[in-house]
């Protein structure tokens, strides 16, 4: 899983790069540094396809209720007119019909919607509990530091699946937690269970910035002049990794998807409840799928999965050399 | 150097307690081993129930879990006859768990020797000209592949070579109600299963690889190379390469998590008689007899390679200082 994540160093923004703006036909003088980071972005031919797709997935997912062509749970046609189940892809049914004879087009589109939902919704809350835990530990150092570091060590040595796993039926079986994280079957149960996992990259990230920016000029001017912690960490240090942070948040989306997934492959995900479906619950379905030769239950889940994965990897890297212009992509 | 192996390897001891301590915590609230044994035995008596517990060592409480950790901690290191059964069948855990442990060797081995040769192969071509064809190709290969889960590779060359074509075995180690050992047969069996591992690998390393040698290429020391008028390929070999695999040496011993989690689905996915499907199994049922020596398992070996990327690390760069 951790293969999905663009290795690579994720130096802090020093200062933006003049002379390699200029050199590609920018002109940096008439352009603020948001600008500049703008037209980089676009500039990035994956990122900017990406988002492109992104962007129609997203108007499709919204409004569901008019690309979908059948509710989440209705057959596309009733028993007694014809046998409903694995109906290869055809008029009635354009990605064909699952085992008890659903449609998968409109459940691929409802089900994408649950997975964005989950890995937006984890993504920001691993990056709120990770930014604010990192600040303090870079800021303070100390006891906590060190605890916080020996923590994270442990947790992402450890095979991801087997601890995703232990701490699922862990926290599933706290019975003082269920009433804020919901049953083990929820789709609120998933949300928390990737924030316990994805604060800790983001942690260490902004901790590792928090070090080194902290020993700046204008750290040290804002301190001068009476800065408080809390004004230091909120509007100078936090803006100054906003770049990192933001592709951390990315990166955290298409994590928290295909972790879903991989749990709801295993049978360990969520049960969106009657009225909905997940990518994990298609992607669950292939599983019998392939053994079967029912190549429509393979391609349509899995191509999707691997789109928005690639799309979100690139929008990314996209992000990456948009905002942090000194770390070119090594050519 | 050998005062910090010694220190290093007896620190391991008291983390392997401490974290297993953490897990058989983290077990026996998750998977609560009492209510296993209800769900798989309706009918136990009390009695039957009391026993039970007093056997494995079930107390409630925090200090109950610190003494019946102590006695499952020393019925484990008293070896294999003394572990007690397993929780659905009565069965021996060791014997299964030792057939699993080296199947899943044996697929792990073979992948990662794979796919890490070609991966840092490839890694290694890619960086002689940055910017170039190859480069661009492997780059945005190993991107594209990259994205892909192990879930999504399997069960695509699954349906495709197995179901659709017939050319491989779509699952297990053997065919089923094969007896005794054939190289052939099982050869084809682990085709699949080491391509979706390998194809993880590879696509990690070949950009680990190609990162690692662009930011020695423009080392003092490679300079000095070139300029004493050795050949681009020696110096690629000699100086270039071997200072390159430095950082790679320890993202390996780091890595063992992710190659772990990678096998757990493949053999999932192919029916692969394997640590993955033991551990599914284990934790489907709730079998806490299974499930603690398998997580012990996976601790030792994840802070074995931490300690070994340690020690490889060190022994590869004179520069770093062990004390």
């Amino acid at each position: 899983m951790t293969s999905a994540i663009a290795p690579g160093p994720l130096s802090p923004i020093i200062a933006t790069a003049p002379a390699l703006d200029a050199a590609e036909g920018l002109d940096v003088a008439a352009h603020t540094p948001g600008q500049l980071a703008w037209r980089r972005y676009w500039r990035h031919r994956g990122a900017a396809v990406s988002t492109v797709i992104m962007a129609i997935l997203l108007l499709i997912v919204i409004f569901s209720g008019l690309t979908t062509r059948y509710g989440v749970n209705e057959a596309v046609l009733d028993i007694s007119e014809g046998k409903n189940q694995y109906l290869p892809p055809q008029d009635i049914a354009w990605f064909g019909t699952d085992d008890i004879g659903r449609d998968i087009y409109s459940r691929l589109i409802l089900g994408i919607r649950t997975s964005l939902f989950i890995g937006v919704a984890s993504a920001l809350l691993s990056v709120f509990i990770g930014t604010a835990v990192g600040a303090v530990a870079g800021l303070r150092g100390g006891r906590f530091d060190d605890i916080m570091m020996r923590v994270t060590d442990l947790f992402l040595a450890f095979p991801f699946l087997v601890a995703v796993i232990i701490v699922r039926e862990f926290l599933g079986n706290l019975p003082w937690l269920t009433p804020i994280v919901g049953e083990k079957s929820s789709v609120r149960f998933v949300i928390c269970l990737f924030a316990v996992f994805g604060w800790m990259g983001v942690a260490r990230l902004v901790r590792s910035q928090v070090l080194v920016l902290k020993e700046r000029e204008f750290v040290e001017a804002a301190r001068a002049v009476g800065g408080s912690s809390t004004r230091i960490v909120v509007s100078h240090l936090l803006p100054n990794s906003i770049g990192p942070i933001l592709v951390a948040l990315t990166i955290s989306v298409i994590a928290a998807i295909v972790g879903e997934s991989t749990l709801a492959f295993f049978g360990l995900g969520p049960q969106p409840g009657a009225g909905g479906t997940s990518l994990g619950k298609l992607i669950e379905l292939s599983r019998e799928g392939a053994k079967q030769g029912n190549w429509w239950l393979v391609a349509f889940p899995c191509g999707s999965l691997v789109l928005l994965a690639i799309c979100i990897n690139f929008i990314g890297d996209g992000l990456r050399d948009a905002l942090d212009p000194k770390l070119d992509s090594g050519k | 150097m050998l005062r910090f192996i010694v220190r290093r390897a007896l620190w391991m001891l008291p983390t392997v307690v401490f974290v297993t301590f953490l897990v058989y915590i983290a077990v026996r609230i998750g998977w609560n081993p009492v209510a296993s044994y209800q769900r798989a035995n309706p009918r136990a008596s009390k009695a039957k129930l009391a026993e039970y517990r007093e056997i494995n060592g079930l107390y409630d409480g925090f200090f109950g879990y610190l003494r019946g950790y102590k006695e499952w901690g020393w019925r484990f290191v008293r070896g294999p006859d003394e572990w007690s059964r397993s929780i659905k069948g009565r069965a021996d855990v060791y014997s299964p768990l030792r057939y699993a442990f080296f199947n899943t060797l044996r697929l792990g081995l073979v992948s990662a020797v794979f796919g890490i040769s070609i991966g840092l192969f490839l890694g290694v071509l890619a960086a002689r000209r940055p910017g170039g064809w190859f480069d661009t190709t492997v780059n945005t290969a190993a991107f594209f592949l990259g994205s892909i889960p192990p879930f999504v590779s399997g069960v695509v060359l699954q349906l495709i070579f197995a179901v659709q074509l017939g050319w491989l075995p779509p699952a297990g180690l053997y065919p089923p109600g094969h007896q005794g050992f054939d190289l052939v047969l099982m050869t084809k069996h682990l085709i699949l299963p080491v391509t979706v591992v390998a194809i993880q690998t590879i696509s990690a390393y070949s950009r680990y690889m190609r990162a690692s040698l662009l930011d020695v290429s423009s080392a003092d020391y490679l300079r000095t190379a070139r300029a004493k008028g050795i050949s681009e390929g020696a110096v690629l070999r000699r100086h270039g390469v071997r200072n390159a695999l430095i950082p790679v040496v320890t993202v390996l011993g780091i890595d063992i998590g992710g190659l772990i989690g990678g096998l757990i689905i493949t053999e999932n996915i192919f029916n692969y008689p394997g640590m993955g499907v033991f551990f599914i199994r284990a934790s489907t049922n709730g079998d806490f007899p299974q499930l603690m020596p398998y997580l012990v398992l996976i601790v030792v070996s994840v802070l074995l390679f931490n300690l070994i990327a340690d020690l490889v690390y060190a022994f590869l760069d004179p520069r770093i200082r062990l004390d």
